[in-house]
């Protein structure tokens, strides 16, 4: 393969850099760090404290830290891939890692270098304040928003608008627990059902003018419980947004559970209160609020950039299309709402990015994305927007080079995990690599070429907690340990049918498979959905058939089918069952305090 | 206090007035496609091969240097090759050594002069006095004053799956600047300090094999002021081979979450 020869004007994103940070945030994390080392702060005070600033605790040790950088609606600019390069290597383990929700998260790091990493960050107008801990984490977007073809308009300047209204605000300082805010685009390509607020833009039109608004859904999200949100009115107009999620954050902060940890997401007070009783709630403490800001409180939108044109490039290909360019176009790209231009997305493995690969994508970006900026996904990946269609193949190629061209990224090829084991107190097993290791066989099987499987997913979490998000996969896992006699092995719940769409639905449990039998039982769902399903069928609205209604076979009858494969062998039949992914000793279950809740 | 790095403007000048030699570490290939004018070539891997004090004294003569010349080292390896033949040299008395402050790739793209001419040197006597001051052996680690401050400078994912115990880690990219090989000194002090590091502080570095990283360590301690150092040169490869006791943090498969 030859490169090809192209020659790019690099250029300042049109995009502005959003920039939320403060320094002396940085600062004041260090002093505190070694006032804490000397006692002066309780145990729990400084928990609290590193969480309200991005910085979690690590499996079974206090003494390093997970740093979430929060990307208010996946917006990221190429000066900050650099800089999350540079410090990836500096303080953490050489790679970075790509949340659900938007944020680029920094393992291992020791809790006193915490503070050089938030300068660091700081420096390129990023911040982790409000990534963890009992407040408004990052504010949501699709990834498509502003190209998405079914989109009514774009609501990437109102997720960052809501991100700028809360962050450090007082409302959001010690809810009884986190809070989730996500925009959509459309019904297709959202989580809005899933979040504890989440939007979805609609017009409608009044005395010949158009109005625009959202969809506004209240109380939904995946957790330990998972509910599906409400929708709170047929139609809230752009101005009530503001009012109506001040209402929703001040009345779960009077209202939410404070004494049961486990019970205190907004949804559970939703669902314990009534949706009816707790909508009328909403709307009258909205009134409330319009009626009692003493000055303008506005939603700070910023005006819309404008038109987006193509970079000034010369790209001529030298020799042939590179082996792959096809199936990769097929998966991991689509055709925007702008004439001439796409999106594509950036294959991963669950989330996993190195520090030079960082590197090479944020140099792409600059001579590829006519916007200038990447913008996170939410399935652990990253999309690259306002590619022309001309420079697809050098693109391509150049993804290539970076390792970052894997196939199968919008499909269900590349399965969500967790960072389980790796580096979480609560995980059960390694959701993580089972998420790498599906996908290296679905990608040697060419699954991802396979169009009756491309709308479905598989999401691993590695405990019940479900930052995997497995109740929404068409295919889900959730670790658990699994036991035979005095041996353990580790195990997963496997789910199927859930779904985040228009017909949201959560997945139902069938039955437990032990760790190293995931991929066999998928692979034997496969082929039941190949010997049942009708021609027209695809794998997701089949599943969805097969569990709403018990069509062409029963959820009883899949049991029975995948039950052979999940018997434990006995420990000297095959040892390597006993043993998690990744790990060559038998597996036993540790735990420490988890922090979401702290 | 004498000089642990020299700046491009002081190199520059000391070539002029020939009040200084330039070493280049790096392999003779590489040297020979170019280098720093006067650069003498003395790479590190001739060094490794036999790093007892007659023979890097014979090769250092033979280059011209004995142990009053005024020495710059440069590497293209982030500097930490440089370090580890400065230590050596300051390892047998060299009180006059520094270390360039960026590496030949930067002097090189900062459009500084660069010739693949050889020097001729006549040869000199280097007379070794043995400053053990600033060496660390197994023996130093295995009985340690309580105080000491064990530092291991290699990636974060090696120290976690083995370190010697009782160490701190430091990643030797820690110590780097944008645009040299080591920070400035007040912030590198600032980061050592978050750390619980002195300047009064009794430290040792090691690494993975041969203290080229923690040779480098040594020298970012050095310019912050932490003049209580040591390296622990034959580092983590000989305490393996030894069979001492490793630490290891343990359940959590910390590897799975490297794209590498």
């Amino acid at each position: 393969m030859s490169r090809p020869q192209t020659t790019h004007a690099r250029r300042e994103s049109p995009v502005p850099v959003m920039n939320l940070a403060r320094m002396e945030e940085a600062d004041a994390f260090a002093q505190t760090v070694k006032e804490f080392r000397q006692g002066k702060y309780p145990e729990d005070m400084f928990r609290r404290y590193r969480l309200q600033h991005g910085a979690y605790g690590t499996r079974m040790t206090s003494d390093y830290a997970m740093i979430r950088i929060k990307m208010p609606a996946g917006q990221v600019h190429p000066s900050q891939l650099e800089r999350i390069a540079d410090l990836s290597e500096q303080f953490s383990i050489n790679s970075a890692h790509i949340s659900t929700r938007e944020s680029i998260q920094l393992h291992w790091v020791v809790l006193e270098d915490v503070s050089e990493v938030l300068r660091g960050l700081a420096e390129v107008g990023l911040t982790s304040r409000e990534a963890c801990g009992n407040a408004i984490r990052n504010v949501m977007c699709s990834p498509t928003a502003g190209v998405c073809p079914a989109e009514v308009f774009d609501a990437t300047p109102y997720a960052q608008a809501t991100a700028r209204f809360f962050i450090r605000n007082p409302l959001n300082q010690n809810l009884p627990r986190k809070f989730k805010f996500t925009y959509s685009c459309c019904e297709q390509h959202g989580m809005a059902r899933i979040a504890d607020i989440g939007l979805i833009p609609q017009t409608r039109t009044v005395d010949g003018r158009t109005q625009r608004g959202f969809r506004v859904f209240v109380g939904g999200g995946l957790g330990n419980k998972s509910y599906v949100a409400h929708q709170l009115e047929d139609f809230t107009p752009e101005e009530n947004i503001l009012y109506t999620s001040i209402a929703v954050v001040r009345l779960f902060d009077r209202l939410g559970n404070r004494k049961n940890l486990a019970r205190n997401r907004l949804r559970y007070l939703v669902n314990q209160m009534g949706w009816d009783k707790f909508r009328n709630l909403v709307l009258k403490e909205r009134d409330v609020v319009r009626a009692t800001q003493s000055v303008v409180v506005k939603m700070p939108v910023e005006p819309p950039i404008p038109e987006i044109t193509r970079r000034v490039h010369i790209s001529h290909r030298t020799g042939e299309t590179p082996a792959g360019y096809a199936r990769w176009l097929k998966s991991n790209t689509f055709a925007q709402k702008q004439d001439g231009y796409h999106t594509v997305f950036v294959g991963l493995e669950a989330g996993d990015i190195t520090s030079t690969q960082l590197r090479a994508l944020s140099e792409i970006i600059q001579e590829y994305s006519s916007e200038g900026t990447g913008r996170i996904g939410f399935n652990q990946n990253i999309a690259m927007r306002y590619i022309h269609e001309d420079d697809l193949i050098p693109l391509y190629s150049r993804l290539l080079e970076a390792g970052l061209a894997k196939s199968g990224a919008l499909t269900m090829a590349t399965p969500i995990g967790c960072s389980g084991t790796t580096s979480c107190n609560l995980a059960l097993t390694n959701s993580h690599r089972l998420a790498k290791e599906i996908q290296r066989e679905f990608l040697s099987r060419d699954l991802d070429n396979d169009d009756a499987l491309r709308t479905s997913s598989i999401k691993i979490s590695g405990c019940p907690n479900s930052c995997g998000q497995h109740g929404i996969a068409t295919i889900g896992f959730y670790g658990g340990g699994g036991r035979m006699g005095h041996d353990m092995y580790p195990s997963y719940m496997l789910s199927l049918g859930g779904r985040a769409d228009a017909e949201a639905v959560l997945g139902q449990n069938i039955l437990r498979v032990p760790a190293k039998r995931v991929i066999p039982v998928i692979l034997r769902i496969i082929e039941i959905f190949r010997e049942r399903a009708q021609p027209r069928d695809d794998l997701k609205s089949w599943i969805h058939r097969v569990v709403m209604n018990g069509d062409d076979t029963t959820i009883p009858e899949i049991r029975n089918m995948l039950s052979p494969l999940t018997t434990p062998p006995t420990m000297d039949e095959d040892p390597d069952f006993y043993a998690d992914f990744g790990s060559d000793s038998s597996y036993h279950t540790k735990t420490g305090r988890g922090e979401c809740a702290a | 206090m004498r000089r642990i790095v020299s700046d491009v403007d002081e190199v520059r000048s000391g070539i002029r007035d020939r009040s200084l030699k330039v070493v280049d570490v790096r392999m003779p290939a590489e040297y020979k496609a170019g280098h720093i004018p006067t650069a003498m070539n003395l790479p590190l891997r001739t060094l490794l091969k036999d790093d007892s004090p007659e023979t890097v004294a014979r090769l250092a003569g033979s280059l011209g240097i004995d142990r009053a010349t005024e020495v710059v080292i440069y590497d293209d390896t982030f500097g930490a090759l440089a370090s580890r033949v400065a230590w050596t040299l300051e390892h047998m008395g060299h009180h006059t050594v520094s270390l360039l402050e960026n590496t030949y790739s930067q002097w090189s793209s900062l459009g500084l002069e660069t010739d693949n001419a050889i020097p001729d040197a006549s040869a000199a006597a280097y007379n070794p006095v043995m400053n053990d001051d600033i060496l660390a052996t197994h023996g130093d680690l295995e009985s340690p004053n309580p105080d000491t401050i064990l530092l291991d400078n290699r990636e974060r994912l090696n120290y976690l799956e083995h370190h010697i115990p009782g160490a701190m880690n430091i990643p030797y990219r820690m110590l780097a600047s944008r645009d040299g090989i080591l920070r400035d000194p007040q912030e590198m002090r600032r980061i050592f300090e978050n750390r619980g590091i002195r300047s009064d502080s009794h430290i040792i570095t090691y690494c993975g094999s041969v203290g080229t990283l923690s040779g480098l360590a040594y020298y970012a301690l050095r310019t912050a002021g932490m003049d209580r150092t040591r390296l622990y040169v034959r580092s983590f490869k000989e305490w393996r081979d030894l069979d001492k006791p490793v630490e290891k943090q343990p359940d959590a498969n910390y590897w799975d979450l490297s794209a590498e």
